[in-house]
């Protein structure tokens, strides 16, 4: 059993099914991440959100899949960096003095040839916004707060419009996200197609979800910060 | 054309023209009994090698196309050890490669009244009856298990709607019995082959050797039992010992400098057991394509072949006014501007039966002599029209019926013809854009006949063995089926026969007798000697330290040999020619540069050895040109035509194959008479 | 235009040891009508007749079918036209006074051999892998006997014209060559031929590939874009569930 299976997850094929299952995980991940963040918006000085926040960390399965989602990130972060670095290595030691890439049909040059400086820009980011939302609060960092008689809550609210008062970190957050739709421009569909899900009839079809989605998803996100720093 | 001043006299004639003439015909070993049950009687009486006896028997087999490939897949399949080589980086670049119209079989699956004997009879008709009997009906024979060892392997071949194998008709003949892959049937054929030849190298029963030109041959105790190869890589000189030798190394149609053939492909392999005392068959038989893409410089590579189907929708024509196609060469004026009064459409003048499908011989020359009049419409005067405005018209007339449109509308008609004949002719006509730069649905073609194919190569017998024993020749390299003109969609058939279902069994007919030979040891005196001889070679080369490139000689032997040894030869301009190609070759071996050294890469060295033995080749060609007083296929004498300016065969005193010794440049010929009992011979006529 | 100037920048390398550099030529001349190789083949003419050594480039069939030239030129496999071989490739595409840079392919598992040569044994050890049906000469059944639909043989067809020259792995900027090997396995994963082993063949490439020190594919599809046959990156998505379903799926085991 770990013979075979592990020839076919360290051939190069099967570490770029590490890529695209993680990489849907995570996909799915963001559309959920950003239903629950846009309750920021709502004008309930951030009640729903802060239940919600309790919800998701209180959960048992959400829990657990938490740190799925924790591991999975990480996952595809270092199978990506071992990637890259396969991959530069391949080129052998000389260059190219001149070299210019062009793509095939609707595919896009940056997105598909930049996905790894992309990725490595969105994993400092990661870091970024982990240290300044998720370990503060775990660390206990944030005020407490009761809504109605229910438990006391951490004020998670409090802490993201705080700091989304601030225009730096509005500005840092809209960047990553437009880093984050060039990511997903290329991820999305390709995804699928090193899963082998390429077919005339279906393909046009994910391309266009996913091009929908990695312009959506971000520009969701990004409308966050946005929003709080200058309307709430 | 000849240089009118050259007269020769007669004594000077005869010190140009000495030969020797040996007058017992060579004995082709071919079986006895009624042609068709032939080969099948002899395949299942031949001797046989026990399959403990194979794996101590070791075979070199020298080319990796249609046919050598094919020959070291098989016989690796067989058991024998095979060792295999080839000059190019991998054995998929073979030339076969390039072969556009597809591979003959005599399947009749369309019902169309196809069989062997048909085949047969066309091949050898076709050939001008210039071939053995017996070697065309075993083609023709195998013909139907080639289609079927391809499909197995996965080649894609065209498919109908039902699921079947496609046909189309070919090169003029009247059943549909090609099988195609678009315009790409060689090289699916060749990946096939490579594909077989992959898996018995994987397999460890074939040793391939990339990079590795074989530059002589050995033969120890009359026969060949090995050879001198170079590796390219490193200039290292090898040698390799087997029981037998095989060559499927290709024509020598690059003699000419300019042909349809790829820059690598060469003569030497076949020409250095010629050295060593092979005899070379029908040289002078070489085939020209008509519809190539004409010259445009000096600085010309090669030629581009134009697939002969054009010709199915394309009508030929010249201006008939002097003065016009000046203007057209001058760029004055262009083929649009000749009003349809003024055009000669002289194919349809001259051949009303078949018009535009002459076949290649026939068409090729009448554009020479269009051309040789003053005619031609290329800045080099060397080109003539293929136009497809007529099929335009005519096809758009009738979409324009079918879809109830305005058929008087010129306009509409031009634009719905140009899509039907893009359709059958898209990737043809882009890649004559890409090439010229002209736009071939707006203004006609520009073609003119180039060498594409040599029917002449290595005599060898029934077996494919030549003179010399052990030595066997496949494919394009040896002389033996297509007469004096090959017929359309033939050489990929012929290539793949020797090399899958012929030569391994043949060959069995020699080494049956050696089993008991031991491993032949590649250092024996005969081994060591031809090494030497080859390092000599080489280092006379070098030493020669001369001024002129290799290239410039050989573009010099190539005008030589276009210009006297091309589409019509006489015998003054052949004495001439040869003179001219023993003078360059002394110059050769006065002045050229190879620079660099051997212990490298050396792409100058590796043409300046094929270059040199052009030289000889070149030679022998004209001797034999010279010999053979009669038209025949791709061989027209000026002398041998008739009152209408037709080839006029003499088959009471030509009915032979002429096999030239060399002898260092005083040949001896050797004749192998050709008995037809089963065809009688007649004239082609396409009137 | 039949007499531009341009001016070449040319890797010269010795051999596969030695280190490499640029040389800079300048050639007049050039004619519109002539072919790339043909404009290298008056650059080296005139190295020649300078008595010096001329640039070693492959070529071979000079019709854009047998695979063996190669190059790259300003930054594009086969030149910057698309869909063409660099022996297709013709001057007209240049203007006076360009400068022309012709490099040769960069991968690891193609080592330059000399200046612009490099070499391409790999590509024979993928195939050697597995790329073929095992069937020996003479075992056929009729041609006929198994009818293949028409746009399944054309789709193989498509598969299969693939020229080996080694665009892909050159444009690819991971030096990926996931489309020649797909390309194979495509070519006979559509036949009922070669269907048979199709399990075996897909696991033993793909080890072969990756073996061979070749990148791995992130999807960008340079190689499509390059590629002088136009195969489609769609061949990698079906290398992929042959890849997936012999390894996971198929009782196959490949050592």
């Amino acid at each position: 059993m770990v013979n075979w299976f592990s020839r076919f997850i360290t051939s190069s094929i099967g570490q770029k099914i590490i890529m695209s299952l993680t990489g849907l995980f995570l996909i799915t991940f963001l559309l959920v991440h950003l239903i629950g963040n846009l309750q920021l918006m709502s004008s309930d000085g951030g009640q729903s959100f802060n239940e919600y926040a309790y919800f998701m960390t209180h959960n048992p399965l959400i829990k657990t899949v938490s740190y799925g989602l924790y591991a999975f990130i990480l996952l595809h972060a270092i199978q990506g960096i071992v990637l890259w670095r396969r991959n530069s290595s391949a080129r052998g030691s000389v260059g190219y003095a001149v070299k210019k890439d062009r793509v095939a049909g609707d595919n896009s040059r940056v997105s598909s040839v930049y996905m790894g400086a992309l990725g490595t820009v969105i994993l400092i980011f990661i870091l970024i916004h982990m240290y300044q939302f998720w370990l503060q609060m775990k660390l206990g960092n944030t005020e407490m707060i009761t809504y109605g008689d229910g438990e006391p809550v951490k004020d998670l609210y409090t802490l993201v419009s705080a700091a989304y008062d601030n225009v730096l970190f509005v500005v840092f957050y809209v960047v990553s996200m437009i880093f984050i739709a060039f990511h997903l421009w290329h991820g999305f569909q390709s995804a699928f197609q090193t899963l082998g899900l390429n077919h005339p009839k279906w393909t046009p079809l994910i391309k266009t979800v996913g091009k929908i989605y990695s312009v959506a998803v971000p520009v969701g996100f990004a409308a966050i910060p946005i929003y709080m720093h200058f309307f709430q | 054309m000849t240089g009118p001043e050259f007269k020769p006299a007669i004594d000077e004639y005869t010190l140009y023209i000495r030969i020797t003439i040996k007058n017992m015909s060579l004995n082709g070993n071919v079986p006895p009994g009624p042609l068709g049950d032939k080969w099948t009687k002899y395949r299942s009486s031949m001797p046989l090698v026990a399959p403990n006896n194979k794996r101590r028997i070791e075979v070199i087999i020298v080319g990796t196309g249609l046919a050598g490939g094919a020959a070291a897949a098989t016989l690796g399949e067989l058991g024998y050890k095979v060792k295999v080589f080839t000059f190019h980086d991998s054995p998929r670049r073979a030339h076969s490669i390039a072969a556009q119209g597809g591979i003959n079989a005599a399947k009749n699956y369309q019902n169309d009244g196809d069989s062997i004997y048909r085949l047969f009879y066309d091949t050898i008709k076709g050939g001008d009856y210039r071939s053995r009997e017996s070697n065309v009906h075993r083609l023709a024979e195998v013909s139907v298990n080639i289609i079927d060892q391809a499909v197995a392997q996965g080649v894609p071949f065209a498919r109908e709607y039902g699921g079947l194998l496609a046909n189309r008709s070919f090169g003029g003949v009247q059943v549909s019995r090609t099988f195609y892959a678009r315009g790409q049937t060689g090289q699916q054929l060749l990946l096939g082959a490579y594909q077989s030849l992959s898996r018995q190298v994987s397999l460890g029963n074939v040793t391939m050797y990339n990079r590795h030109e074989m530059v002589d041959l050995v033969i120890k105790d009359g026969k060949a039992r090995g050879i001198i190869t170079r590796n390219l890589l490193n200039g290292e000189i090898e040698r390799h010992a087997a029981h037998a030798v095989v060559l499927g190394t290709g024509g020598y149609g690059n003699v000419f400098y300019l042909s349809t053939n790829a820059m690598n492909s060469n003569s030497s392999a076949a020409w250095r057991t010629v050295k060593r005392g092979a005899y070379m068959a029908n040289p002078c038989y070489c085939q020209i394509h008509p519809t190539c893409i004409p010259v445009s410089g000096e600085y010309q590579s090669k030629l581009t072949l134009m697939s002969e189907s054009l010709r199915n929708d394309g009508r030929v024509w010249v201006p008939k006014k002097l003065e016009d196609a000046k203007a057209i060469r001058e760029g004055r004026m262009t083929g649009l501007d000749i009003a349809e009064d003024d055009r000669d459409y002289y194919l349809e003048r001259r051949y009303p039966a078949f018009g535009n499908l002459v076949p290649r011989d026939v068409a090729s020359r009448a554009a020479k002599v269009a051309c040789d009049e003053g005619l031609g419409v290329s800045p080099s005067g060397l080109a003539v029209f293929l136009d497809f405005n007529a099929a335009i018209m005519r096809y758009g007339k009738s979409v324009a019926h079918s879809r109830g449109l305005n058929e008087s509308d010129d306009k509409l008609v031009k634009k719905l013809g140009t899509e039907v004949i893009e359709e059958k002719y898209g990737n043809l006509f882009e890649m004559y854009e890409k090439i010229t730069g002209e736009n071939p649905y707006v203004r006609p073609m520009k073609i003119y006949p180039a060498i594409h194919y040599t029917m002449g190569g290595l005599w060898v017998d029934y077996n494919l063995q030549t003179n010399i024993p052990g030595l066997f020749a496949t494919g394009e390299a040896n002389f033996s089926d297509h007469g004096a003109n090959r017929l359309g969609a033939s050489a990929l058939m012929q290539g793949l026969a020797d090399g899958y279902f012929v030569l391994p069994y043949t060959i069995g007919t020699f080494l049956a007798n050696e089993i008991r030979t031991p491993m032949i040891d590649a250092d024996a005196p005969e081994f060591m000697q031809a090494e030497k001889d080859v390092k000599d070679r080489i280092d006379r080369l070098f030493a020669v330290k001369g001024k002129q490139s290799v290239e410039s000689f050989h573009r010099r032997l190539g005008k030589i040999m276009w210009d006297y040894c091309g589409m019509s030869r006489n015998a003054e301009g052949l004495i001439k020619a040869r003179k001219l190609i023993q003078e360059l070759r002394d110059e050769f071996y006065r002045d050229v540069f190879v620079p660099g050294s051997n212990d490298e890469y050396n792409q100058e060295l590796e043409k300046a050895l094929r270059v040199a033995d052009f030289l000889e080749l070149g030679e022998l060609m004209t001797v034999d040109a010279l010999d053979r007083n009669e038209s025949c296929g791709g061989h027209f004498r000026e002398e041998y035509q008739t009152e209408e300016g037709e080839a006029l065969r003499r088959d009471d005193e030509y009915a032979y194959v002429s096999a030239w010794e060399w002898n260092e440049g005083n040949p001896t010929l050797h004749k192998e008479d050709l008995i037809f009992e089963n065809v009688e011979l007649k004239t082609r006529s396409y009137k | 235009m039949d007499n531009m100037t341009l001016t070449l920048k040319l890797w010269r390398q010795k051999n596969a040891n030695s280190k490499g550099a640029f040389e800079t030529h300048t050639l007049a001349g050039v004619s519109e009508h002539m072919s790339f190789l043909e404009m290298l083949d008056v650059l080296n003419e005139q190295i020649i007749n300078e008595g010096k050594e001329p640039f070693a480039f492959e070529h071979d069939c000079r019709e854009g079918i047998c695979g063996t030239c190669s190059l790259m030129i300003n930054g594009y496999a086969h030149g910057p036209q698309q869909g063409t071989t660099t022996c297709q490739l013709h001057m007209r595409h240049f203007n006076d006074g360009d400068t022309v840079t012709i490099e040769p392919w960069r991968s690891q598992a193609f080592p330059v051999v000399k200046d612009l040569v490099v070499n391409r044994d790999a590509f024979d050890r993928i195939i050697q892998a597995g790329g073929y049906v095992s069937i020996n000469t003479g075992q056929a059944q009729d041609g006929n006997a198994i009818a293949i639909e028409k746009e399944q043989a054309a789709g193989a067809f498509d598969a299969a014209t693939c020229i080996g020259c080694g665009a892909c792995v050159a444009a690819c900027p991971n030096a990926s060559a996931m489309l020649f090997t797909a390309a194979k396995v495509s070519h006979l994963a559509q036949l009922p031929q070669g269907e048979v082993e199709a399990a075996k063949r897909a696991q033993k490439m793909v080890a072969q590939h990756d073996q061979e020190g070749f990148g791995r594919c992130s999807n960008i599809t340079a190689c499509e874009a390059e590629c002088p046959k136009g195969i489609s990156v769609a061949h990698i998505a079906r290398l992929n569930r042959e890849y997936i379903s012999a390894s996971l799926g198929s009782e196959t085991q490949v050592n």
